[in-house]
């Protein structure tokens, strides 16, 4: 039946993106947090945080927007989690494995579907960047580049939201155990560079997997030096992919809904 | 496998299930003949969910062989899924979409075309009287609706064998009576049903043979009658007002032991309970005067049997 891999998958794929039109809260939701934050930290710490770092009163809005892009694109995996775990939690998940349909499209659906989802998040987050005086130097280059990025990172914090998803016994439990991942860019330099941190944090900052794909983000956008910081961060979104996919794969063939 | 005529929609030997050490089937046979409708009859927890997810794919048996439509549920599950479809006691719609969304989802990934898949679920819709509610999220639905466009979005698929584990339980009478008149339907036009049910008169109703599954076996299995032959007990009983009166009807009609088990003068003929039977034994006490107070035709019906067979109640 792999035959149908690609048109059950757009078939899932159709379903999931129904569930989001049709009940548009829980993506607005998700976006609640960076947009939050970026007003906070542009509007109230802005002009310390950027004299602290040197970027001046109206640069911090630069420093600040790659953070708050890969911070939309992490707290998606909330949404994420909790939608395949709601899934996996109904009878339809149960009538899906008794149909004679590729497999892995419940999950391919959810994924593209989160990272369509995700991806349109991260383009809102920029347009209000934009609007509140982020400026990018970046040209086509640069901008397709961040683009790559943003699509890379969606598709690795997916795949392990979907496993975590799946993990969760619940959709409360689905709800907090992407936290972790979701809240991770707030312990790299999304808001300052690691070298400004204590040091057990400073170190943790520079070894977590968000603060070289900001940093990436950053150089796309801005042109700061990047250094070896992409490959790392393509490494980094590479491995959680992988790792996510293959969790994925395992905990939804492990058999019947694991929740009865 | 043997030919077999006529061919075998389900067969099941040996098959067994434990989780974790709790043995819930204990070696199941299973011989369903194509086009006729089977009746897994049995307490909850006897496991006839287990049985039903066996069979459709949904979770591995431990042991025992297990062909759905010819094909081997281990080592060929997208054969037998082709051939199936399932409704389960737990609802299986997208409560997120329409009553036609989730019917047209079935469609695509029937991989109908666009156009027969939406003439099918316009029809389904109609039949299933869930055309008024069609354009409503699923989940606005009554249970009994619920039920309709589950069992709706199974036949999108056309399935050859249907498997409905406990169809109507939780259903109000009316909507359970369309449930049976559906799937009375169904067989006429060829499917072959297996349904699991708690309700004994459910069984009766529909299903050309019946097997009764207590604590992961099958304890009997047979047509309606054969099962209710099984259990002796068809009797008449007469009441009277005195003892005397007992005593006297007892004499005119031979019976020694007047098995007078109760406060009520009451006595117990076996018999079957036939019109003719029943004439003659009137007869008989008018020829003696005597007249009984109350008469009663006691038949041993599928609850009979059930206690007969597994030593407790349902």
């Amino acid at each position: 039946m792999s035959s149908y891999a690609i048109r059950d998958s757009a078939t899932m794929l159709r379903r999931n993106l129904l569930h989001v039109v049709r009940y548009p809260s829980m993506t607005a939701g998700v976006l609640l947090i960076p947009v939050f934050m970026m007003l906070l930290f542009r509007y109230a710490f802005g002009a310390t945080l950027g004299a602290g770092i040197g970027t001046g009163t109206g640069g911090y809005i630069n420093y600040l927007t790659p953070g708050i892009i890969v911070l939309a694109v992490s707290s998606a995996s909330v949404s994420t989690a909790v939608a395949v775990n709601t899934d996996m939690t109904e009878g339809i998940i149960n009538r899906f494995r008794t149909m004679a349909i590729a497999r892995v499209s419940v999950l391919t659906g959810h994924v593209v579907g989160s990272v369509i989802q995700t991806v349109a998040g991260a383009v809102v987050v920029t347009g209000l960047a934009l609007a509140v005086g982020f400026r990018p130097t970046a040209g086509p280059a640069g901008w397709l580049g961040a683009i790559g990025l943003v699509v890379l990172l969606a598709f690795a914090c997916t795949w392990v939201s979907v496993a975590l998803g799946l993990l969760s016994p619940n959709p409360q439990g689905a709800s907090n155990s992407p936290l972790p991942l979701a809240l991770l860019p707030f312990l790299g330099s999304t808001f300052v560079p690691a070298q400004a941190m204590a040091p057990g944090l400073r170190w943790f900052a520079e070894y977590q997997p968000f603060t070289p794909v900001i940093e990436t983000l950053r150089s796309l956008l801005l042109g700061t030096p990047a250094g070896d910081k992409p490959a790392i961060a393509c490494a980094w979104c590479a491995g959680l992919g992988v790792a996510g996919y293959l969790s994925s794969r395992a905990l939804f063939n492990r058999g019947a809904g694991h929740s009865q | 496998m043997t030919q077999q005529n006529p061919p075998l929609a389900v067969l099941a030997s040996g098959l067994r299930k434990s989780f974790g050490g709790k043995t819930v089937l204990d070696g199941i046979d299973l011989a369903i003949p194509a086009g006729t409708i089977f009746a897994l009859l049995g307490p909850n927890g006897a496991g006839k969910t287990t049985t039903v997810q066996i069979l459709s794919t949904l979770i591995p048996a431990s042991a025992g062989e297990v062909r759905v439509a010819g094909h081997d549920v281990r080592t060929e599950p997208d054969a037998v899924r082709a051939a199936i479809g399932v409704t389960g006691q737990f609802s299986a719609v997208d409560n997120l979409l329409t009553g036609r969304e989730n019917l047209l989802l079935m469609a695509d990934l029937a991989h109908l075309d666009r156009k027969e898949g939406r003439r099918r679920a316009t029809e389904l819709l109609e039949r299933f009287e869930l055309t008024e509610a069609a354009a409503r999220p699923a989940m606005t639905f009554s249970g009994g609706m619920r039920r309709r466009l589950d069992l709706a979005m199974t036949l999108m698929i056309r399935p050859r064998i249907l498997f409905l584990d406990e169809p109507t339980t939780g259903l109000d009478p009316r909507s359970r009576r369309d449930v049976w008149q559906i799937v009375r339907d169904l067989v006429a036009s060829g499917t072959t049903v297996l349904l699991t049910t708690q309700y004994l008169e459910e069984a009766d109703q529909l299903a050309d043979r019946i097997a009764v599954l207590d604590r992961g076996r099958l304890v009997a299995e047979g047509t309606a009658d054969e099962l209710k032959r099984q259990v002796p007990g068809a009797h008449i009983r007469l009441q009277f007002a005195t003892q005397a009166e007992l005593a006297a009807a007892a004499r005119a009609l031979n019976l020694d032991g007047p098995g007078t088990d109760e406060d009520t003068p009451t006595l117990r003929i076996p018999g079957d309970g036939s019109a003719k039977s029943l004439r003659a034994l009137l007869d008989r006490l008018d020829a003696h005067s005597i007249e009984a107070t109350g008469l009663t035709v006691h038949t041993p019906d599928l609850d009979d049997v059930f206690l007969a067979l597994t030593g407790h109640g349902n």
